[in-house]
């Protein structure tokens, strides 16, 4: 470890957590200021960082965890980044600045970037921790679904993004999956009603079971998972539960050390926390208010820390997130203020029975959110438009059906 | 006399006496315009062509005509006797018992109020020999003479002024002399689109032959645009202008004095009235609103040109002066001995198929039979031929007194033939409120519902339609055809002539045992030999024993064919023969032009009325054509520009026309065809085919004194500007019923109806009006609030079974009509159903100009960019206006644009320096 503390011609940087932000943050650094700093990467995970956006596709067998990992050993040492794996920090000592892991070493930094992710939630209810319930969150987690057999019964619980992919994923694997969402319809913070309409029964035609209006109440079984017990009564037996029910930032550390901390840790428009030279990016963050729990948000702040650490202005004002589900074949984008309620004029094109359902929200003739399910091209124009806040009255038809097609003659 | 012309009768046959159904083509002729072409129809009807054979048409057909095809289908059918029960409905009744009500009825109608309490309306559509049993029923054996025909609303007021003139209602011309005139005067016609056949010879003999082209019309119509001279005249001032010319003529020393001293009289009176009314052409001018100059030309042509035809129709009849205009037109004819000569007549182009069979008939309440009046030699004639026990001895009331009669309470019984007064004559809210106080009220039509049916008819008798029925027709040129069955009368239909035989039968009366339509023939033309001596003009003795094989052979004819070579006669009057006591035409004297009504502050504006190209009366038939509905589907209003600004109405926007004896709310279009102070609505839409737009309801009840004719085309009227939410279209594979306070019209569309809609509905309203026609949960929608944008469709399997669009401005559906017609939609189908955006094997033709072979502007216009410079080189290249012709105007409208953007052509022509002011002017512009 006495390489650590060498350098000291060069400002040494040290970030926590070896995610998808802190991957971005280090490859924006690099290519900005190449040899500024000296930099320590530490992750608890035993592997290099992968792009967890992509386990659900591990999960349904479509790639192999290695066809995921974000940068190869080479490309770390190529950069001139040094990478801790499976080493968790236990501690921050702001006023020393110094991090303590778990294996009693310290580190010191000059400068420090929290990019501690968040963990999937459990709900908080009986059984909850009985053998057989998962979450699906890292490659630990896919490893371990992965060996649920074609014979069992799997209940996801939660019908947001993970959730859905989680049930796809396991419904690809021939497990029989139900998926049980509290609320009247899936995906309620990306979609519309009728948008979930559409998509439950694109998933359904994917051979996973939909509960809707199922507040799951008490997960029973002797030993291990065995039913799972529902408000209205209902009991399904099941012999794996997956939680899929939202993701809580990873703070404590920042807690423990006295740093601002509300839901994630608190960040201003720099991404510096409430202690100097140590900032937040990624889904531990949280900015006015925000957290997001999208790998894009993450890409931004990275990049806008990087801009700053390396000299550069920059600033970060927020993210207009955008979800994409990746569940083959049935392709869902949202974006923005996508109920369009109040004074937003919505347009809205569906095909139920061929999976279509295009929205498209607008305010003040500029584009303020959309949905797209089954056909999303376009997406990326529309997610510029959001941003941009451009004039859309010319272009309404053109958003909508995209450019028009040249006529025969 | 019977006894010779009738062959023994096989009562007990009647009601199966069905023509066989022949498996091979059938000549026929076609049941529209009173052009009267010759069809071959193929053994199911789905194929009908020209044939090429017959003297009218030469194998052509318009595009109404060409898809005929196309509406043969028995939907809406009355296919059964139908009785009205005390709920209002009607149920289905025996043969029997119908036949025995009605005969019932009137007998005891006639019993308790007289014969003149009981009256039948019949129709131009019928066949000569249902015309004929009717009449004799009527006229002979109940004894009234309240027979009376929609030919009253059409060609009336030629009749009267045929009979004033020659003597006796002939049409002394035919239509080879359109082929040989070198002048061709177009009176009140927009042949272009009402006779597209003789419109197209008569472009052809000005292609062929340079022959001159001068239409006279207060609207700027597709036949103006091929006029080498048109003249927009104020409306009602025809006399005036022909007055004007025989003023002129006689200046000029351009009269042929030769016949006007051996064959005419009454000059000298005409001429001083002539003199009174327009008495120089600065006076013509200011009589009917022309330029001087372009009168000059007129005149100056007509003077030159010795082979003129003046053919004239419904802008001269429709007229409180129409017979006077008819005679005005005709005096100039005399004048210059232009009548019955090659190239050189009057001649009136008839309305409908059969309107001149039914004058040939009598079945007109002014007339008795066979071309006879009242007079007591002729009654006395009649009753000896029909062996008749009650003679009707004087006039019985024509179409507009009848119903008055009906309102009244005078007339207590009414049998309605293959019309539909309740929506075709002036006035026709109080037609349908007087037909609401009959006692008995008899139908007997075609289909199931109708605004006639609807007003209460008590008793519906169906009838067997074209390609069904067989018998004659006379068309314009007095030229006898065969209409021929070729398809099995469905249901329990029954030939119109034989209804009445029925019911002659049951009341009694003898003399009505035919039994066949031939039968009926040879009895009608062996009583306009009878006794006639050329005394009368028709006279078809020589078919008066046709044997049945003959009567089915009949090849086309024109009268009169008299006993002795049984030949036909192209041409009447070029060297005399008038049908009156001295032999001799006579001149008349027409009353100063005034229309029948006046304008107020109320109602500012004339309403003119008319027909479209694609339609053909209250749509009956050519409604169920998908390809005609495609050319104008929806009402409207035709309003110069000026007007529209100054009443506030748009253009592409809705109306409300309005008169003092009704209103109807009706698709505005601003156009200069359409003359300042002037609006134009087309006739053919009813309440089976829109929401509001009976326009009959809207005319003045005023007629012509000598021919009862209404004034059709110059009701005072006011415009205001109506404005809906949403406008759009429903395209449904079944019929809807739309919710009050929907403006729709109905057309007929591939396997299906489209419905163009207008209305204030709330999203919720039409949400609810679409799910009920949905009738599917496989839907598909966009609805965009920015634009107030409602459009989607329905499916079974991958067929769209309704498809709409609903939005504040008009929509296209040329696109969804296009798929609609499909089987089977893929997916980018589906969608382009909502984008509106055609995939590569959808073309967007833009609106459909040529019906025939279904080929729109933007294709047109595409020729044209490539070089396609007459409606010739567009033809060959899109086979646009290759058939009919009826578009070809329309063609060289579009031409002329595409010419005038890319340089200021100058079209007026080097050869005709008289008329370069004028025609430069009034062609050209637009």
């Amino acid at each position: 470890m006495t390489v650590l503390q060498d350098c000291r011609s060069r400002e040494k940087l040290v970030i926590v957590g070896a995610g998808m932000a802190a991957t971005r943050f280090v490859e924006e650094l690099t290519n900005r200021a190449p040899g500024r700093y000296d930099i320590l990467v530490i992750g608890d995970e035993p592997r290099l960082a992968y792009n967890r956006v992509l386990l659900s596709s591990v999960l349904a067998g479509e790639l192999s965890v290695d066809d995921i990992e974000l940068k190869p050993a080479q490309w770390w040492r190529v950069a001139g980044v040094e990478v801790l794996s499976g080493r968790k920090v236990i501690k921050i000592d702001a006023a020393a600045r110094r991090l303590i892991l778990d294996n009693g070493e310290s580190v010191d930094y000059s400068k420090l970037v929290l990019a501690t992710g968040s963990r999937a939630a459990r709900l908080p209810i009986e059984g909850a921790d009985l053998p057989g319930v998962h979450t699906f969150r890292d490659v630990r987690d896919v490893e371990a679904l992965s060996r649920l057999g074609k014979e069992m019964r799997a209940l996801v619980i939660g019908g947001g993004l993970l959730g859905l992919e989680a049930a796809y994923g396991l419904a690809r694997r021939g497990v029989d999956v139900t998926l049980a969402h509290v609320m009247d319809r899936l995906m309620e913070r990306q979609l519309d009603a009728a948008g979930a309409d559409i998509l439950r029964r694109l998933v359904e035609e994917k051979g996973v079971r939909v509960l809707l209006n199922a507040n799951t109440t008490r997960i029973s079984g002797s030993g291990r998972v065995e039913n799972v017990e529902f408000a209205d009564g209902q009991k399904i037996p099941a012999d794996a539960v997956i939680f899929a029910v939202g993701i809580q930032a990873n703070a404590d550390l920042a807690r423990q050390a006295g740093l601002d901390v509300g839901r994630g840790v608190k960040v201003d428009d720099g991404l510096k926390t409430s202690e100097s030279d140590v900032f937040a990016i990624g889904e531990c963050a949280e900015h006015h208010g925000a957290c997001y729990g999208l790998v894009e948000p993450a890409y931004e702040q990275g990049r806008v820390l990087a801009m700053r650490l390396a000299g550069q202005g920059a600033s970060y004002g927020g993210s207009v997130v955008s979800t994409n589900l990746k569940v083959s074949g049935v392709r869902v984008f949202s974006a923005g203020d996508y109920l369009g309620e109040g004074d937003a004029r919505r347009i809205v094109c569906k095909d139920p029975r061929m999976g279509l359902y295009r929205k498209l929200v607008v305010r003040d003739d500029r584009l303020v959110g959309a949905i797209l399910i089954g056909d999303t091209s376009g997406a990326a124009d529309l997610l510029d438009l959001i941003r941009s806040g451009a004039k859309v009255s010319s272009m309404r038809d053109e958003l909508m059906f995209g450019p028009p097609m040249q006529e025969a003659a | 006399m019977l006894d010779e012309v009738l062959a023994p009768a096989a009562l007990e046959n009647l009601h199966n006496s069905i023509a066989p159904v022949q498996a091979t083509t059938t000549r026929s002729t076609c049941p529209y315009c009173g052009v009267g072409c010759g069809v071959l129809a193929s053994a199911n009807g789905a194929d009908v062509i020209g044939d090429p054979a017959h003297p009218a048409n030469f194998g052509r057909l318009c595009s109404k005509g060409s898809a005929l095809g196309e509406t043969l289908g028995l939907e809406g059918r009355l296919l059964h006797p139908m009785r009205r029960q005390a709920d209002g409905a009607v149920a289905r009744v025996s043969w029997d018992a119908a036949l025995d009500e009605a005969a019932d009825g009137f007998r005891r109608i006639v019993d308790e109020h007289g014969p003149d309490a009981v009256a039948v309306y019949l129709s131009g559509q019928l066949l000569t020999e249902d015309y004929y049993v009717a009449n004799k029923l009527m006229k002979g054996f109940i004894g009234s003479a309240n027979v009376d025909t929609n030919s009253r609303l059409c060609m009336a007021s030629t009749v009267a002024g045929h009979k004033r003139a020659f003597g006796a209602d002939v049409v002394p011309g035919c239509y080879e002399d359109l082929d040989q005139a070198d002048l061709i005067v177009l009176v009140g016609s927009n042949a272009a689109w009402c006779h597209p056949v003789l419109f197209q010879r008569i472009m052809r003999n000005k292609e062929e032959r340079n022959a001159k082209l001068v239409v006279i019309d207060t609207r700027r119509t597709p036949t103006a645009e091929s006029a080498d001279l048109f003249l927009q005249i104020a409306p009602g001032a025809d006399q005036a202008l022909f007055c004007g010319l025989l003023v002129y003529l006689a200046k000029l020393g351009a009269f042929d004095d030769d016949y006007i001293r051996r064959l005419t009289t009454g000059l000298t009176q005409a001429l001083k009235a002539a003199q009174t009314i327009a008495p120089s052409i600065e006076g013509t001018a200011a009589s009917t609103g022309l330029r001087e100059v372009d009168i000059a030309s007129f005149f100056e042509l007509f003077a030159q040109t010795p082979r003129t035809v003046t053919c004239f129709s419904q802008g001269v009849n429709q007229s409180a002066q129409g017979t006077d205009k008819v005679n005005a037109i005709i005096n100039c004819h005399l004048a210059t001995g232009r009548v019955g000569k090659p190239g050189a007549s009057p001649f009136s182009l008839t309305g409908q198929p059969n309107a001149m069979g039914g004058r040939e008939v009598g079945g007109l309440a002014n007339s008795l039979a066979a071309h006879m009046g009242f007079e007591i030699e002729s009654i006395d004639r009649v009753r000896r031929f029909w062996n008749a026990p009650r003679m009707a001895t004087r006039e019985g009331l024509k179409a507009v007194q009848m119903f008055d009669a009906i309102a009244r309470g005078d007339i207590k019984a009414l049998w309605v033939v293959g019309t539909n007064p309740a929506a075709s004559l002036p006035n026709a809210n109080a037609v349908r409120a007087a037909l609401g106080k009959l006692e008995l009220f008899i139908v007997s039509d075609n289909v199931a519902s109708n605004d006639t049916i609807n007003s209460g008819a008590h008793l519906l008798l169906p009838a067997q339609a074209w390609g069904e029925k067989s018998g004659t027709v006379t068309n314009s040129e007095r030229r006898i055809s065969r209409q021929r069955a070729f398809l099995p009368p469905p249901g329990e239909t029954r030939a119109d002539w034989s209804l009445f035989a029925d019911v002659a039968r049951r009341m009694g009366f003898a003399g009505f045992a035919y039994r066949s339509s031939a039968d009926v023939f040879r009895e009608h033309a062996a009583l306009s030999a009878f006794e006639n001596d050329a005394t009368r003009a028709f006279d078809i003795g020589g078919l008066a024993r046709l044997s049945d094989a003959q009567y089915d052979a009949l090849e086309p004819t024109q009268w009169p064919i008299d006993e002795g070579d049984g030949k036909g006669r192209a041409r009447l009057f070029a060297e005399g023969g008038f049908i009156s006591q001295d032999g001799r035409a006579k001149f008349i004297a027409p009353a100063k032009p005034n229309l029948a009504t006046t304008l107020t502050k109320d109602f500012p504006l004339r309403l003119n009325t008319g027909r479209i190209r694609e339609q053909w009366h209250t749509m009956t038939r050519t409604g169920a054509s998908p390809r005609l509905a495609r050319h104008l589907p929806e009402p409207f209003v035709e309003v110069h520009p000026s007007d529209a600004e100054h009443f506030g109405v748009e253009d592409g926007g809705f109306a409300r026309v309005a008169t003092p004896y009704g209103s109807c709310v009706l698709r505005a279009v601003a156009t200069v065809r359409q003359p300042a102070g002037h609006i134009f609505a087309p006739i053919h839409w009813t309440d089976e085919t829109a929401a509001d737009a009976r326009i009959g309801a809207l005319v003045a009840p005023c007629v012509d004194p000598f021919s009862g004719q209404p004034e059709s085309k110059a009701t005072p009227a006011i415009i205001t500007p109506l404005r809906f939410a949403r406008q759009g279209f429903l395209l449904s594979r079944g019929s809807i019923t739309l919710p009050e306070g929907v403006w729709w019209a109905r057309v007929a569309v591939a396997n299906g109806y489209g419905y163009r809609v207008a209305a204030d509905l709330s999203d919720d309203a039409w949400t609810d009006v679409i799910r009920t026609a949905a009738a599917s949960e496989d839907v598909i929608q966009l609805i965009d609030e920015t634009k107030s944008l409602l459009s989607g469709a329905a499916f079974v399997g991958d067929r769209a079974t309704l498809i709409w669009a609903l939005s504040p401005v008009a929509q296209s559906w040329d696109l969804a009509l296009e798929l609609f017609a499909r089987d089977r939609l893929d997916q980018s189908e589906r969608l382009s159903l909502l984008s509106g955006r055609s995939s590569r094997q959808l073309t967007n033709d833009g609106p459909l100009v040529c019906s025939c072979f279904s080929v729109g502007q933007k294709q047109i216009e595409a020729a044209i960019q490539q070089g396609c410079c007459s409606a010739l080189d567009v033809g060959k290249a899109t086979r646009a206006g290759s058939n009919c012709g009826s578009c070809q105007p329309e063609i060289q409208r579009l031409i002329k644009i595409s010419l005038a953007a890319e340089s200021a052509i100058d079209f007026a022509r080097e050869d005709k320096p008289n008329m370069k002011e004028g025609a430069s002017d009034e062609t050209v512009g637009f």
